[in-house]
């Protein structure tokens, strides 16, 4: 495959005498821009070390080894194993009915299988806990991850699908292979670094949720995690099924590094870019490939629809306090924005090393950045709040901290994103710019990252949409009289007063909107730049 | 004279009810149930001027929160659904004390001997049971019976909240803790777990289980609305004092680290005075009113027949209760 995407042009740059040390020093400004950054993620990460050590060995011991810890464990795996692979093939093979069949309406069920990013996770519980009462445990949870998580594949690779060169395939078919050969042994191999990146947010995901499961009745490290906390707060045994957390974020970070691959990614001369030819689906086909989109806008967009038009129209014109949402919904966008923006930041550095100067350092860094994302925010934000109650106090309780709290929270949906269209930017373009006597700093930024401009914007849309449905960190660093849609919704339906909280519900799923269009958009630009 | 006296008194009096508003006005550290405390602050506000801000949490995590912040607290004024965390916050040695006239509003027994905070507010423990299935003869005579493998798997509650802990807290003080922690093996092993008393009442609705482990008031509140979580369902009162009995009580205090302290005397007083008593009757929290003469909702059972057993609410140790339940893998 690699042999493919290797111009020789590179190698007589790279060996250009000239370019080398300019290089070698912008590296090393990166690199402390990026060492910088994890610093900040290690603060968690140092909270839970130093209250391990004050603990004590015989309670540790006697707090992760217990048949509680196993419970969770085993919960957890087992919903990493069934919702991953489920997402992955679901999202596979969605993006392929859209992007690659004759199927009817393709433009529209595209959309559709993007939609239920705007619903948030615990929403979708919310809605799916109150239409099938009795779902509940490893069932309920997989269902409604697989709904909520699959966009998070689904994304990537309609993107990737768009990007690939149809010329491959062409040669595949012309060589007899039949379209099923084509797609396992050609198309399926091109895309393994969206769906290993989409994998990976998942997998973060199912560990640090917390509203999903505590809706649907499932247990898992991080409702346990908030349960102890809520019961002894900074107790020592929800440290350590943190700090166990942490160990299973490591485990998917290895099986992310092993699933990555190592090949390059960009392309230099522009090629023919042309659209693929699409597959007819045929008389046959079309029935049950229709069958499949339909079910999955249903389950996904249906049911939310369902619960929250039934409690809307039984509201009525009451439910809705407009200065309080309007208030709640200011909050929520101003941290969604701010939050974005300075996610998305610190998230530049890292990204950049991963691509352009992958080695043992940069993926020691890159752990730092992304096992923060497995953590429940409670976690991140006790940690910041011990730090700014102790040595930083006129920042306790302020908005920055909030936004901080934020960033180590979302990093990992920035990196992500903006890894991949880094990726795409060639490293030549980056060198010729330097050679024609701009600063190396100046060429990243005026030639890398205005081409992955729109990656920058996806992966800031992505974290805006967490930030909007955030709620442990919230609650807990948010500045004193905050209100945000996520947190009025959450004690609201603690109050079963449902008719009160959905429309906190429509409006964090009407300011999830445009950010879900965004990314849609994003992905289906057929350069990806 | 007299008259001159008098309004020097009544004027002293006033000030003392109401001090000159600061344009901060005061942090409230609310676990209670948000509407409930938005309508009491919203109604304290209109009266005084002064600005009330709430922060929202759990009692638990707004109490380790308070004692996380020590001296550097930004709250003024703490309040809870349940005395555990404000045992917390006073063994910390972090509340101010309360002024008698104050203090004077409740009886003795709703709050601790230091007069360091009182109670403002309270619920019974009950069994939320499903009418269609159970009938009275077939209900559990003590909360303890919910041990016995009879009992298995048909009962639910919510042992990651502080309602449900504060419960055990009253369970541990009254039988001991041999007793307690065995029932909660039981509990581990023998009943279904759900987030929350509202969710738990609606499992009981939907047939999920027989019964559960909750306050009075969800009931009540779900009633008064659509009814649609609680139609199935019937409240069972253990009485006799025993465990299943506890009453918890609400409690309000003021941090020593205000700098507010007479704002935010004078709204621990409006609560547990006639304007924050009246909500309760009134409004629809469903909560027990508590002050001396104070009147409940009338569609409540009266405290006084609910023969609550008497639990020292100094005495409710969370800190145990977590341990031991953590002990039994519930947490």
């Amino acid at each position: 495959m690699s042999t493919v995407f290797q111009p020789a042009v590179s190698t007589s740059l790279r060996r250009h005498p000239a370019l080398r040390p300019l290089h070698g020093r912008l590296h090393e400004v990166v690199t402390a821009a990026a060492a910088l950054v994890a610093l900040f993620c290690l603060a968690p990460l140092a909270f839970l070390i130093a209250i391990t050590i004050q603990t004590g060995a015989d309670t540790v011991v006697a707090l992760v080894f217990r048949a509680r810890v196993g419970e969770l464990l085993l919960n957890t795996l087992l919903l990493e194993l069934s919702v991953v692979p489920a997402a992955v093939a679901l999202g596979i093979l969605l993006a392929w009915l859209t992007e690659r069949t004759t199927i009817p309406g393709a433009r529209a069920w595209s959309w559709l299988a993007v939609a239920p990013l705007a619903v948030p996770a615990f929403v979708q519980g919310y809605a799916w806990a109150s239409f099938a009462p009795h779902l509940h445990g490893l069932p309920g949870a997989t269902l409604i991850s697989v709904l909520a998580y699959t966009p998070f594949i689904y994304l990537p690779v309609i993107a990737q699908l768009r990007r690939l060169d149809p010329a491959l395939e062409e040669i595949a078919t012309s060589l007899g292979r039949s379209p099923r050969q084509v797609f396992t042994q050609v198309v399926l191999p091109q895309l393994h670094l969206p769906v290993s990146g989409g994998a990976l947010l998942i997998g973060l995901h199912l560990l640090a949720e917390y509203g999903l499961f505590a809706m649907i009745r499932f247990d898992t490290f991080a409702t346990a995690i908030i349960d102890q906390f809520q019961s002894s707060y900074n107790g020592p045994a929800a440290n350590m099924l943190a700090g166990v957390l942490v160990l299973c974020c490591l485990g998917l970070l290895v099986l992310d590094r092993a699933f990555r691959g190592r090949e390059r990614q960009a392309r230099v001369g522009s090629g023919a870019p042309r659209a693929a030819t699409r597959l007819k689906t045929g008389r046959i086909w079309t029935v049950p490939c229709l069958g499949l989109l339909l079910t999955y806008a249903l389950l996904s967009l249906g049911v939310p629809s369902l619960t929250l038009g039934r409690w809307l129209v039984l509201g009525g014109v009451e439910a809705w306090r407009i200065s309080d949402l309007a208030a709640a919904f200011g909050t929520t966008v101003f941290y969604a924005a701010a939050g974005a923006a300075l996610t998305s930041a610190a998230a530049i550095p890292i990204a950049w090393l991963c691509v352009r100067r992958p080695g043992l350092w940069q993926r020691r860094l890159e752990a730092c950045h992304v096992y923060v994302g497995s953590l429940p925010g409670i976690v991140v934000a006790l940690a910041l709040v011990t730090i700014t109650v102790r040595v930083a106090l006129p920042l306790y309780q302020s908005w920055f901290m909030l936004l901080v709290a934020y960033a180590l929270i979302f990093l990992p949906r920035a990196l992500i994103g903006l890894r991949g269209s880094l990726a795409q930017v060639p490293v030549e373009l980056e060198w010729a710019a330097s050679a024609l006597g701009r600063p190396p700093l100046l060429a990243v930024l005026q030639v890398t990252l205005r081409l992955a401009a729109p990656g920058l914007a996806a992966a800031m849309a992505l974290v805006g949409l967490g930030i909007t449905t955030e709620l442990t960190a919230t609650l807990l660093l948010s500045p004193n009289g905050t209100r945000t849609l996520a947190t009025e919704f959450w004690s609201l339906t603690g109050e079963i007063d449902y008719v009160a909280a959905t429309p906190y519900a429509v409006l964090m799923i009407i300011l999830s909107i445009p950010m879900a269009v965004m990314l849609h958009r994003q992905s289906r630009k057929a350069n990806g730049l | 004279m007299l008259g001159i006296l008098s309004s020097g008194v009544s004027s002293f009096a006033l000030a003392q009810a109401a001090p000159a508003p600061s344009p901060e006005g005061i942090v409230v550290y609310n676990a209670q149930h948000e509407s409930l405390t938005r309508a009491w602050s919203d109604a304290f506000t209109k009266e005084t001027g002064i600005k009330v801000t709430l922060r929202k949490g759990s009692d638990t995590e707004l109490g380790n929160q308070i004692v996380q912040e020590g001296a550097a607290s930004p709250a003024d004024v703490f309040i809870t659904e349940n005395s555990p965390a404000m045992v917390l916050v006073d063994n910390a040695g972090l509340f101010a004390p309360l002024s008698p006239a104050t203090l004077d509003l409740v009886p003795d027994a709703l709050r601790p001997a230091n007069g360091k905070w009182l109670g403002v507010a309270a619920r019974s423990t009950v069994f939320a049971y499903d009418k269609t299935k159970l009938s009275e003869d077939k209900l559990p005579k003590s909360i303890m019976d919910l041990a016995s493998p009879a009992w298995k798997d048909r009962w639910a509650a919510s042992p990651s909240g502080a309602d449900f802990q504060a419960i055990v807290g009253a369970m541990l003080v009254l039988k001991g803790e041999a007793e307690t922690a065995t029932w909660l093996k039981a509990m581990k092993a023998g009943s279904k777990p759900y987030r929350g008393n509202s969710v738990a009442m609606k499992a009981v609705n939907t047939g999920e289980v027989e019964g559960a482990v909750i306050y009075h008031y969800y009931f009540f509140g779900d009633q008064a609305k659509t009814a649609e979580n609680s139609g199935n369902v019937a409240l069972h009162y253990f009485r006799q004092q025993d465990p299943g009995a506890f009453v918890s009580v609400s409690g309000a205090g003021v941090l020593a680290s205000s700098k507010h302290k007479p704002e935010a005397e004078a709204f621990v007083k409006w609560v547990a005075g006639k304007g924050g008593q009246d909500i309760l009757r009134t409004g629809d929290s469903f909560e027990y009113a508590v002050a001396k003469g104070a009147e409940s909702n009338p569609k409540l059972v009266p405290l006084a027949q609910l023969d609550a057993p008497k639990v020292e609410p100094s005495k409710l140790d969370s800190k145990a209760v977590t341990e031991l339940m953590t002990k039994a893998g519930l947490l």
